[in-house]
Parts: structure tokens; sequence; C-alpha cells
């Protein structure tokens, strides 16, 4: 086996970085193993990507992808609960990249957001009038729902990294003995192989987060937030004639929830929120108010939900998510605040395989080199933060809501201005651009004077909006 | 309308990029074909058709030059548009991100190289 140092280490010295230079360099070399805990995006993302640079190094790398669930199976078995939204700037990356989602992945190519508030409802088109949001399933769709052209994301992702050669292990990681030279898997209870590198991609809802909590590398797990996500399943010209090709937000008045979006799927609609202490009351509450029960067909009560969960989302990521011969990728180390997470995974997970493969495997190379990137993320989360909140504070009024879509409205009736309001929202919503840019978008003078000329007319003007009209084909256009 | 797609359809004919128009962006091929076509000195010469997967038009983004040619659908075709912002964005964080743009840059030149020997072989 290949390995840059076999000595004995102190996992507790590795958390100093300055200690680094001292101690033996740790690198993968020919032959030598990685173990990547969880086939999700982040662990076929890094998988696939430190193959490739391995190959392009001449570095013969044997990797062992560890991943109990089948994607091939519907429902929770075969689901890594998300709302399953590629950003428009993921699908470029990955396109450039190489990697182009076919079209059994692809459940809809979203070209707008539909923004629904208690005073209408405008769309915002994609700047280029084109399809470049994926709406995909993590897994093979909802309950009862499989089908045989459906092919689930993470299972493409999946036989990606397979064909770059990776070995995948159906056996559940239990836990990780860290007393020897090299971490060794355990699976329930019993011992498994020692590896010269684990990459940790489990995602956030996973219990071996939990037990890696007491292991001596320093791991505090993300902090977390309840969300939740409902399938409905309809017909494709009834999901067609009243979604269309847009994702549809909700800019209301209703406590609690940061976003939500219906995200049309083929045959199925998802329902996805994300907020604080999101239960029962709150969901059913959301669903009943007219804007949304507008979105489905008229009926006495809505579709059946056909499949739902309240996963957990990391809202504060790990400072350190690494330590010698470990790191943590997408979900289980440092993502994005609420929106796109499956880009976190992608950069994570292709930050630390160009670490692990070009640089090393030890703490001092994962802080030198790959936790620019994860404090880059924390850093913009916070900015995130900051936009949620002015967010949420104009969301509350009326007028504030009257004035958003009389504005957006306005920038879609003419093609060729300056779009500040669309582009602000737009980004805020795909994930597309970093909270950073949305907050530079929003500082622009244009964009403040746009708001408050709009804020100053819809307070001294009469409301005399219109109910919402709601229906796909009754909004379609703008204003 | 196919939905469970990306990009946008270019029908067969249609120009996607037209030689010495300042392009902003290059372009990755979902479905379909395109030609890629010279056009200068009035005569139409057909220089290379490139399938699903390929790209085009990265000529553009890294030298702010004119199109060199003009490229259009070969029968129907699903183009996928990459901006420029965000790809120099990217690369500037992630060099890796040009390793890819670099292998097909890298497989061009062979091939040129290689019509070069060609032609001067035979004349």
């Amino acid at each position: 086996m290949g390995v840059g140092s076999s000595n004995s280490y102190d996992f507790a010295a590795s958390l100093d970085p300055r200690a680094g230079d001292q101690r033996h360099r740790l690198e993968l070399n020919d032959g030598s193993r990685v173990a990547v805990i969880g086939g999700g995006p982040s662990g076929s993302l890094f998988t696939h990507f430190a193959l490739k640079m391995a190959e392009l190094v001449g570095l013969k790398l044997a990797v062992d992808i560890f991943e109990p669930r089948s994607f091939e199976h519907c429902g929770p078995e075969g689901c890594n609960h998300c709302g399953g939204i590629v950003s428009e700037s993921l699908v470029q990356l990955l396109a450039t990249e190489g990697i182009n989602l076919p079209e059994g992945v692809i459940q809809r190519g979203i070209d707008s957001y539909m923004l629904h508030t208690d005073v209408g409802s405008v769309r915002i088109e994609t700047p280029l009038n084109e399809q470049r949001i994926a709406a995909v399933f993590r897994g093979n769709g909802p309950r009862n729902a499989e089908h045989p052209d459906l092919e689930s994301f993470d299972r493409f992702l999946l036989d990606m990294a397979r064909k770059r050669g990776a070995r995948v292990d159906r056996r559940l990681v239990t836990d990780i003995d860290w007393s020897g030279p090299r971490p060794r898997l355990k699976h329930a209870g019993r011992t498994g192989d020692d590896y010269d590198l684990v990459v940790i991609a489990t995602g956030v809802n996973s219990s071996l987060l939990k037990v890696l909590q007491k292991a001596p590398i320093g791991y505090r797990r993300p902090v977390t937030a309840a969300t939740y996500i409902c399938e409905f399943q309809l017909d494709h010209p009834t999901v067609e004639r009243y979604l269309g090709t847009s994702m549809h937000v909700f800019l209301l008045d209703t406590p609690r929830i940061e976003f939500a979006a219906l995200i049309p799927k083929g045959n199925i609609v998802t329902l996805c929120m994300l907020g604080d202490d999101i239960d029962a009351e709150l969901i059913d509450g959301f669903l009943r108010t007219p804007e949304v029960r507008n979105c489905f067909p008229p009926a006495a009560d809505l579709p059946i939900r056909v499949c739902h969960c309240s996963p957990m989302i990391n809202v504060r990521g790990v400072d350190r998510p690494y330590a010698d011969r470990v790191v943590f990728v997408g979900d289980s180390g440092v993502t994005r605040l609420y929106k796109d997470g499956i880009g976190a995974a992608y950069r994570t997970a292709k930050a630390a395989a160009a670490t692990a493969v070009f640089q090393g495997v030890s703490a001092t190379d994962f802080d030198k080199h790959f936790r620019p990137l994860c404090r880059g993320i924390t850093r913009d989360n916070r900015v995130g933060q900051l936009v949620f909140g002015v967010n949420a504070h104009l969301r509350k009024r009326r007028f504030c809501r009257r004035a958003i879509r009389s504005m957006v409205a306005g920038e879609q009736a003419n093609p060729g201005s300056r779009r500040f309001m669309s582009r602000a929202l737009w980004d805020l919503f795909t994930g597309s651009a970093s909270y950073r840019e949305v907050l530079m978008t929003m500082s622009h003078p244009r964009f403040i004077a746009g708001l408050s000329w709009n804020l100053a007319r819809s307070l001294f003007t009469r409301d005399d909006t219109s109910p919402v009209r709601g229906r796909n084909d009754g909004h379609q256009h703008a204003g | 309308m196919v939905t469970n797609t990306l990009g946008r359809v270019y029908a067969a004919g249609e120009a996607i990029v037209s030689q010495g128009e300042k392009g902003s962006c290059m372009y990755v091929i979902q479905s379909g074909s395109v030609d890629v076509i010279d056009e200068s000195g009035g005569q139409e010469l057909r220089l290379a058709q490139l399938k699903t997967g390929d790209f085009f038009g990265e000529m553009a983004i890294f030298e702010h030059e004119v199109r060199s040619a003009t490229v259009r659908a070969h029968g129907e075709a699903r183009v996928l548009t990459i901006d420029r912002r965000t790809l120099m964005q990217r690369i500037q964080s992630d060099p890796t991100l040009a390793f890819n743009l670099l292998k097909t840059l890298s497989h061009r030149i062979r091939l040129l190289d290689a019509e070069l020997k060609h032609g001067k072989r035979r004349g």
C-alpha cells in the first residue's frame, strides 16, 4: 500500500496548523486507499474529481464509496431528502467540466421563477430565455412513483464515479477506529479496512456524525434546522398547465418561513419549505393560502401528498472540517445557507479532492488549501443572514410586497432595462450568485432609488390590486 | 415543448453565433450537432461539425475578440449558454475548472497541426 508516512500520529496535535511543518508529510501515493462515506453528490463528485486529477498526474488511487442506500428505489429508501434543484451556475459549471445531465435525470428544465404575493404574481424570466435550472429527483421519485424513464440524480453521479474506477460498497459505516496509524472503518461492530484518507460525505442527517463527535479529531456537528419537503402527484398536462417550466416562490407574510417554493417535476410537484421550527400547523396554514391553492387545479382539497419528510439542513457549518487523513465535504462540513446545497457539495468536494491529490492529506494541507473555501462560504452565509433578514422585514408589510411586485413587473416589462430587483430576487431564489453579490445588487444606488420610488408609490396610492389570479396560464406575464 | 432538458432549442440551419459579432459567452451542446462555418471571402466553408457534449465559442471568452466563425444548428440542436462572468469568477477561485477547456483546446491544436502537415505533404 502506498502511503507518504506510516508513522503513528497525534490527532489533537494535527489540529494545530503550526505543528504541521514539523511532522511527516501525509500524502497519497500509488496504491493509496481512499474511503468515501456517502454516495450522494459530495461523495460522488469528490471521487470523480479525485480520480480525474490523480489520472492527470499519473497517480493510481483505490477509492471505495460506502453507500447503503440504493437510488433505484422510490420513496425514502432511495432518496437523499432534498428539494432537488441544480442551480443555474452549477448547471453551467458541470457542463464546463464535461458533466451534462441526461434527459432522464432532468425532471424539468426551469426557465423562470413565478413570484407569488398576496398582491399578485409576477414572472421573473431567466436572463437568456433558456431552461437553465434543473429540477431533479435525488432518488427514484416519491413513493409509488417508480418510472422506467426516471433516473436519479444521485444515481447518475454515483455511476459517473463508478465509471472512473471507484468501487461501491453497500455496507453501512457505523464508526471509525482512530487508534492506529491510519483510520480503520467499522461496520455494525465489525472491523473493516484501513484507509489513507477518509472522506465524510454523509450529509447532516447521518448518525455517524454523532459518533464522530466523540472521536479525537475535534469534530463538532453543524448547527441544523428542520425543513419540510413533500410531493404531490398529478399528471403531466396538469403540472404543465398550472406550473409550466417555472419554479413558484412565495413572498407572503408567513412567520418562520424563510423560503417556500413549488417545483414542477414531470407529473410530480415538490413543495420545499425552509425556516425555523417548521411544524404541521405552519405547513397546513401555508398550504391553505390562496396563493398556494391557485397553483393547483380547483378542488376542495389539495392533491394527496404521496411522500413527505422533514430533513435537517446545515445552517452553521463546521469551523475545521478536517484533521489528518480525514475531511468532511458537503453538508457534513460547510454548505451554503438555505440555497444551492448541491453547488456547495460540488465546490467543497472538488477543493478537498484537489488538496488530497496535489497537496497532501494532513490537517495542515487541508488548512492551507481547503479551509479558505470553507471560510469563504461561511463568511458569505453571514451576508446571507443579513439578506434574508431584509427580505423577511420587507415581506411583513403589504405595501412593501406591493412595491417589490410592482418593481419586478416594471423591470420585466422593459427587456432592455437593467433589472436590479429581478436580478437580486433571481440570485437569492436560485442560489446562482453569492449572497455578497446579492447584497451588492441591493446596495446599488439604482436599486435603492427604484425601491424607494415604488415604496413611496405603494404607500401613497390606493391599494387597488386585484385578487391574485394564480393559474399558470393566467400569470405567465409580468404584472 | 420538451420540458426535461436544459438550454435552448435552435432550428435546423439557425445561427447560434455569427462570424464577426462580439461574443461574451460560450456554449455546450446538450443534444444534436452544429456546423462550424467560415464565411470569409463570400463563400461558406464548413470547418467542423460538433456533437453533443462538445463546446464552442470559448475563444470569445478568453480573447475579447469577435467570433471567428459562424455556428449553425445541424438539424435541431439544444445548446446551453455559459456566461463569461460565471466562468471567469469560478476559474479564478478554482483554476482546475479550466482543465477540460485546455484539454479540448489542446485537442483542436493537435487536429490543426495534423491538417497543416497533411496540406504541406500534398503540396
